[in-house]
């Protein structure tokens, strides 16, 4: 709990018949707090949107300090410790099959997908953000022209479109990162064009256009600022997808190539040798698991969060 | 039309305002219907007047104030400002425009983005017009004194954590911003309890003395606009049917839709009650308008040459009173003529 929750007024809209003077309620008692303080506050109250946010960033500030770690080098094999037990010593979430630490690969392997998961995400935000706030904002032809594009990449499920679009252009970290940042562009798109819309329609941006704003203007006061919530919302789901598209290319060969320590190219290398032992083969599937969960979670708890009604 | 206003230039003259929104087609290839929603109003106002414009809902009221602010771009249509023509190569920009011209409208909660704080809405339109921050954030002050709320308690707040009738003074404020000649009010006092209206509307008067304000005041209440207005004009289906003096309006109509009108008010003592409703039903579509008179539809005088020719607005003997109706035009055909 935050200590800081002094009891808050809220201004009551009833003013009682023959009261006509402003309500009287003192500086000091009203809180004036931002909208950001507000969903901060609710954030802090929401336990499993604080525990995904722990889990998440132990993740990635392990991803950022593996080489200070301490862990023995992700891609020394020993052929003489294949598949070691989890809870060996020295090698405490054991070895894969050509002998390699599985810990130390998994962390390596975080650097990959994490990565993965959020740099086709913000690539596809910049892009697909500023298509869909021009949609939205000029309407019209332009609206029509840019919507009508993004349905054509629509009509196919996205795994299958990553898969075509990776294909096409070759396995590689980068190919998949553009095959993601691609399959995310209408999805995003979409999203900002219809709050831009129902924006655009509000008398506060109709006064703003009557008192001779530029475009622009109109646009980063008015516009920016109440479109960013349910956009930033929405692509916080996509990192989660992310992540797994793109496991699921290195899984199929597109993505990384070996020896690479990625989550989802171990978990093909793995997979051969899950009858020897299962627990070793499904680690990286779990850290997919949570790392996407967590996404997923904490774009709920900011959902919630972010419904500030006025 | 206005026969008073040829000697000075009018502070805003509208001439031949005319909007027409296209519809979806019923059918694919089918005629493309338009809905009229302006068609051809004409008027003036005097600098320091108020004109009121009454009328059922979709009438064309807050159509024609979005057109004069060309938030919607007018299909035909002359407004000047000051003499100025709008949107012509020697005229006025419509950047100069929107500053000398503002608009408040009726849904004080909507024209308030909900992510800014009062100060911060106000000072947006100075901002615009190149005022650095701190100069169009102290000047939003002064606006909120001046719309009588305290700068230092109101300003930090938003927009949810006012009342309805705060909200449309910080609309009121953030409209004077600018310092227009000419505000726009669109059903700006509708929303309003009646206590608050009352208040609000006193306000409303006091800055227009104080700050030698033109107002162009929209809205249905026919007592409000009585209050309020130096001149009347009546719209239905996107036309003109009577402009006319506050006195003549109110107290000499000549048009019947005027005089049904000013009949279907509810009257103060309990005692008067309405023998029958003077006026039955709802407006025509205005996709497809009654030809003729637009009106002949629902009025008791219509006869046959109401649906042949239209009449035009027609001057009355009485300075600046002009109608458009059948009966008031001699040798129109009309037996009343």
């Amino acid at each position: 709990m935050s200590p800081s929750r002094a009891p808050k007024v809220t201004v009551s809209m009833e003013v009682p018949l023959g009261v006509t003077q402003a309500l009287d309620v003192p500086v000091g008692t009203l809180q004036l707090r931002t909208y950001w303080q507000t969903v901060w506050q609710r954030v802090l109250r929401d336990p499993v949107t604080l525990a995904c946010g722990g889990v998440l960033l132990v993740l990635i500030a392990a991803a950022i300090f593996a080489p200070w770690l301490g862990l023995s080098d992700p891609f020394a094999s020993d052929s003489a410790k294949r598949l070691l037990p989890v809870g060996s010593p020295d090698h405490l979430l054991g070895t894969d099959e050509l002998g390699r630490d599985m810990l130390s690969r998994l962390v390596y392997g975080s650097r990959l997908s994490l990565t993965m998961g959020v740099v086709p995400v913000i690539a596809a935000l910049a892009i697909g953000g500023v298509l869909g706030l021009v949609a939205g904002f000029v309407g019209g032809r332009v609206n029509m022209l840019i919507m009508r594009v993004t349905d054509v990449f629509y009509a196919f499920p996205s795994i299958l479109l990553a898969v075509a679009i990776a294909g096409s252009l070759g396995a590689g970290v980068a190919n998949t990162l553009i095959a993601i940042t691609i399959v995310f562009i209408p999805p995003i798109t979409r999203v900002t064009e219809s709050v831009t819309t129902q924006l655009r329609a509000m008398d506060f941006v109709e006064a703003a256009r009557a008192s001779g704003a530029s475009t622009y203007a109109i646009i980063r006061t008015h516009i920016l600022g109440n479109v960013l919530g349910p956009v930033f919302v929405y692509a916080t789901v996509l990192v989660s997808v992310s992540i797994v598209i793109a496991a699921g290319l290195s899984f199929i060969g597109l993505g990384a190539s070996p020896p690479d320590a990625e989550w989802g190219l171990m978990l093909n290398t793995l997979r051969t040798s899950i009858f020897l032992a299962p627990l070793i083969s499904i680690l990286p599937g779990f850290m997919i698991f949570i790392a996407s969960m967590c996404f997923n979670l904490i774009s709920d708890g900011l959902r919630s969060a972010m419904d500030v009604r006025f | 039309m206005n026969p008073q206003s040829t000697s000075r230039t009018p502070l805003l003259s509208v001439k031949n305002l005319r909007k027409h929104f296209p519809v979806k087609a019923q059918q694919l290839g089918g005629p493309r219907l338009m809905v009229q929603a302006v068609d051809g109003v004409d008027f003036d106002i005097e600098q320091g007047q108020t004109l009121g414009i009454v009328g059922e809902s979709g009438c064309g009221k807050s159509t024609t104030a979005r057109l004069l602010m060309h938030l919607i771009i007018p299909d035909t249509g002359e407004i000047a400002l000051n003499g100025r023509p709008v949107m012509r190569p020697d005229g006025i920009e419509l950047r100069e425009l929107r500053r000398q011209m503002q608009m408040v409208f009726q849904d004080s909660y909507a024209s308030l983005n909900p992510r800014l704080t009062v100060v911060d809405s106000i000072a947006f339109g100075p901002r615009a017009h190149g005022a650095d921050r701190e100069k169009a954030r102290g000047r939003a002050r002064e606006l909120l004194s001046l719309v009588k709320l305290d700068p230092d308690q109101f300003g930090p707040r938003y927009p949810h954590q006012l009342s309805g009738g705060q909200r449309q003074r910080v609309n009121f404020a953030r409209a004077l911003a600018l310092e227009p000649r000419l505000v726009i009010l669109d059903e700006a006092v509708s929303a309003l309890d009646k206590s608050i209206e009352a208040q609000v509307l006193n306000l409303l008067m006091d800055l227009k003395r104080d700050l030698a304000l033109t107002y162009l005041f929209i809205s249905h209440d026919l007592n409000v606009v009585q209050y309020v207005s130096d001149h009347v004009l009546v719209m239905y289906l996107g036309k003109v049917m009577e402009y006319g003096s506050v006195d003549d309006i109110y107290h000499r109509p000549r048009h019947p839709y005027t005089q049904a009108l000013l009949a279907s008010r509810p009257s103060m003592d309990p005692d008067v009650k309405l023998e029958a409703s003077p006026l039955v039903g709802d407006p025509p579509n205005p996709i497809n308008p009654p030809s003729g008179c637009r009106f002949r539809t629902r009025c008791a005088y219509a006869e046959g040459v109401c649906e042949k020719t239209e009449p035009r607005l027609h001057a009355l003997r009485a300075k600046g009173h002009a109608v458009a109706c059948h009966m008031s035009i001699s040798g129109s055909g009309h037996s009343k003529a």
